[in-house]
């Protein structure tokens, strides 16, 4: 038997009472709504029972489950309710789920980054599942004397065989809403999984199609002011002065003030990246009136002095130079060029400066990719509504718990008088872990004493920051007369930030290994992005190992799985960071589905595989060249998550990875001139479309009954380079540079 | 600002807004309709896709002075009960991920249904070429037009 270790949720569950009302709004199960069977699928109850901070159980037996962390996408909101439901043995059709605000009493973790969800939250969701499920159990008990031990649980109903009796939760939830939490419960085995493992809707689907209020853009009080912001257009730039006399005579404005968001002295968090901290809010009734105001201010700006920015970085006080200047991408590649010749040294193993002397081949190649705008559909917005000490917010974010943080010292108002609402994201990937704009809304509304709403457009949204950083990385492969790999040395860095790994394969698999790495202070800001760091270091690895392999006259997947089987029987040094045989597995299982080894007439195929986010992802792309242009046939993706909690979401998820990926590593790209971005919209920053998607993505996963990891990430990083590979095959040139679109005059 | 007479998913509604506000702010402002999204403002991303007299349009462009007398559907209307045949193959095909983009692409749709009833796969990428999906549900999406097309 499974007992997980229930302390945290002791913690979780000592606010248990028997609530009345259900108060927010519910999402429906969609199947409520649209399947012929509807009758059986319960109606709302009169009343509502709290067995923990997860499970409300009405007393017809409708259960709500509340989602605790933020959904932009990932499908959380569905499958993590799933996990508490098949622990609590209830009927999935009677669960509606109730998105959670920003609880820390009650939840932990309600982040949204590095794919770790379900991972983390596999014990807590499945043990409040169990929790509540021993709790209606004691109830029954207690009703019918009869020991607890005899009563069994299925589909909703609590079942004592002996006695033959029988009663639905909701007949017990009253009574088990005041019992005792129960301490160690027990979990189900993988093998009695109901819920867990079947394909499961999207439990907000009926709202999307339907253009229901679900996100932060949406949201509205009554007397809710637009606001927006004007930032300085260039990087190293400040604002110095601005007229609005024209602006705040317009219809409908309310106020152009200049707001400061973080105080200069404040010591930031590790998510409290901003660049412009000094800007123009405009507020009006109406967004046209507002964006019409907006174009009448007159801003001047002027340069910005190089300063030190103090952070604290989870724990630890560090600070860094934020440098002045407007740079240029031609000047900022020197300055990389430099960086390079000076790196820090990260992991060696053996004597990698001999082998590459006594190597009969050298392979050595660059790999650049650009700085990347992550563009969520949703442009960045957030409602607040400061009413003296308290605080009302809602919108989409991803660290809510840390933003909250950073607001409460903002206002000098405790966090137990600030309430945040999440509503669901359109699009995060990284992004809205950065929540600036949560601050600036509060300013504004402090400032303004009313509800506002911040939108950002889209232009403020491309052109302030939080981008991907820009990165280079020189791969050396040292090859001995009978083509064994005998060195590895990575040169990496960028600009700000280092993307190396230095523990991560083909680290462990190489008797002599050199991870070497570089940064150069930029004042353009950065941040998470979609697998950070992953997402540069899987294209530069993958390509560059294809390229080794030909070198080696070996097939591609063939020379990876050597590599892999030394790693698995003698590994190179200490702390290498993935399983050498999940990652040989997943890498077989997409040879396999893929049909590796049969050539097709006209069709280039490309292999890469990456593991991050504690999963396993290896893919095959198909394409064929017409008039120079790909044309991408198909792409096989084989994945190692562990348990897959709802197989078509997580197909959904990893498809769409896939489409990203190509996207980013043919389109995506920001450059600078004189610190200003060179794209602000759509028109010029260029997003992959239904016809530069491939026609066909298929998505196996590897069935091991081990525990799930994360899914959002790890199918990203290798498309990258499975589209590098393919290209190559299919026009003979290798790939460094991303954006590919470049080279192939697209 | 003047007053404007809208027929918008069949009802009658009056606005009064000055005469450049495209129809994506006057739903989302003043109509309290917040199906239609605003995405890039310049009509490049299709997230702000309402139907004008049948025909599919990017509303962020559309001056509320340009509507004179022409239907208006948006996404909140484009069936009663949210089971336009669209609307159900997306829920058959489970296509959203974010989901913010996927009313403009639910509009693009059925308006190209609504015009050539059986499209092929180059008619589909057409006509959805203009809808930007950032979480990349491109396969889905036309999954769900060609089992919508069938069933129409």
């Amino acid at each position: 038997m499974n007992y997980p270790d229930n302390k945290l949720n002791r913690r979780s569950f000592l606010k248990v009472s028997a609530l009345a009302g259900g108060g927010m709004i519910l999402s429906f199960n969609w199947l409520a709504g649209c399947k012929p069977n509807s009758s059986e699928i319960l109606d709302m109850p009169k009343e509502w029972f709290r067995l923990n901070g997860y499970i409300k159980i009405g007393e017809n037996g409708l259960i709500t489950i509340m989602s605790p962390n933020p959904e932009g996408g990932q499908n959380v909101k569905t499958s993590m309710p799933m996990i508490v439901a098949e622990e609590l043995d209830a009927v999935w059709k009677n669960v509606r789920v109730e998105q959670a605000p920003l609880d820390t009493e009650n939840f932990t973790r309600q982040f949204i980054g590095g794919s770790q969800a379900i991972r983390i939250g596999w014990n807590a969701l499945r043990t409040a599942g169990a929790t509540a499920r021993q709790l209606l159990i004691n109830a029954a008990a207690d009703q019918w004397k009869v020991p607890a031990s005899e009563i069994s649980t299925d589909s909703g109903f609590l079942i004592h065989i002996q006695s033959g009796k029988r009663a639905h939760f909701g007949e017990m939830a009253s009574l088990a809403a005041t019992l005792p939490i129960p301490g160690n419960v027990e979990l189900k085995k993988v093998d009695q999984f109901k819920i867990i493992g079947t394909s499961q809707k999207n439990v907000d689907i009926q709202k999307i199609i339907t253009g229901k209020p679900l996100f932060g853009i949406d949201y509205k009080k009554e007397g809710t002011l637009i606001a927006m912001i004007i930032h300085p257009p260039s990087f190293g730039m400040k604002l110095k002065s601005f007229d609005a006399s024209e602006a705040s005579k317009m219809p409908g404005i309310r106020g152009v003030f200049e707001i400061k968001s973080l105080r200069d002295d404040y010591v930031r968090t590790f998510f409290d990246t901003v660049t412009f901290t000094d800007l123009i809010a405009v507020v009006g009734t109406s967004t046209w009136e507002v964006l019409n105001a907006k174009k009448a201010i007159q801003a001047e700006y002027e340069p910005i002095s190089a300063y030190v920015e103090k952070r604290d970085r989870f724990g630890s006080e560090e600070s860094r130079i934020v440098p002045a200047g407007q740079e240029n991408t031609e000047s900022q590649a020197e300055k990389m060029r430099v960086a390079s010749l000076k790196p820090q040294e990260l992991r060696r193993d053996g004597n990698p400066e001999e082998a590459f002397k006594k190597a009969s081949k050298v392979i050595e190649k660059t790999y650049t990719g650009p700085f990347l705008a992550h563009n969520c559909m949703e442009p960045m917005n957030f409602f607040a509504h400061v009413q003296g000490d308290k605080v009302e917010c809602a919108g989409p974010l991803q660290k809510p718990e840390l933003t909250e943080q950073a607001l409460s010292v903002r206002l000098g108002i405790p966090v137990e008088n600030i309430h945040i609402e999440m509503t669901r994201l359109g699009g995060g990937y990284g992004r809205r872990s950065y929540a600036h704009w949560l601050i600036e809304a509060a300013v504004i509304s402090q400032k303004l004493n009313a509800p506002i709403k911040l939108i950002y457009t889209r232009e403020d949204d491309m052109t302030s920051g939080i981008y991907r950083s820009r990165y280079q990385a020189t791969y050396r492969a040292a090859l001995d007369e009978n083509n064994q790999l005998i060195g590895i040395h990575i040169n990496a860095g960028g600009l700000p930030e280092n993307p190396i790994y230095p523990d991560r394969f083909p680290a462990g698999a190489v008797e002599n290994y050199l991870a070497e790495g570089w940064e150069v202070p930029s004042n353009i800001t950065t941040g998470s992005f979609r697998a950070p760091r992953s997402n540069f270091m899987a294209a530069a690895e993958q390509s560059f190992l294809d390229e080794v392999a030909e070198v080696a006259g070996k097939d591609p997947i063939e020379f990876r799985l050597e590599l892999l089987e030394k790693a698995k029987k003698n590994p190179v040094g200490k702390n290498n960071d993935y399983d050498p045989a999940r990652y040989a597995e997943v890498i077989k299982l997409a040879r396999e589905k893929s049909d590796w080894a049969t050539n097709k007439e006209g069709i280039a195929k490309g292999f890469s595989a990456y593991f991050c986010h504690n999963s396993y992802a290896a893919q095959v792309l198909e394409l064929k060249m017409e008039n120079g242009q790909p044309l991408i046939e198909k792409v096989v993706s084989a994945v190692d998550c562990g348990i897959v909690v709802n197989p078509d979401a997580a197909k959904n998820l990893c498809e769409g990875a896939v489409v990203d990926g190509i996207g980013t590593a043919l389109f995506g790209e920001l450059t600078f001139e004189e610190g200003k971005p060179s794209k602000s919209n759509f028109d010029q920053y260029r997003m992959i479309r239904m016809k530069e998607a491939p026609k066909i993505i298929e998505t196996y996963f590897v069935d091991n009954q081990i525990d799930p990891t994360g899914l959002g990430e790890p199918a990203y990083p290798p498309v990258f380079a499975a589209l590098a590979n393919s290209l190559y095959q299919g026009t003979g040139q290798r790939f460094y540079e991303q954006p590919f679109f470049k080279q192939l005059e697209i | 600002m003047a007053q404007y007479n809208l027929n918008i998913n069949g009802k009658n509604l009056q606005v009064d807004v000055d005469a450049n506000t495209p129809m994506l702010w006057v739903l989302r402002d003043h109509l309290d309709m917040v199906g239609t999204k605003f995405g890039c403002g310049i009509a490049q991303c299709g997230a702000c896709t309402i139907h004008l007299d049948g025909n599919a349009v990017r509303s962020c462009q559309l001056p509320i002075s340009a509507v004179e007398d022409s239907k208006i559907t948006t996404i909140e209307g484009l069936s009663e009960k949210g089971d336009h045949p669209v609307q159900q193959a997306w829920m058959e095909h489970d296509v959203p991920q974010c989901g913010y983009c996927q009313a403009g692409q639910i509009m693009t749709a059925a308006a190209l249904l609504q015009q050539n009833p059986s499209p092929s796969d180059e008619e589909i990428e057409n006509a959805m070429n203009g809808n930007i999906c950032r979480c990349g549900t491109y396969l889905r999406i036309k999954a769900a037009v060609k089992t919508a097309s069938q069933k129409l």
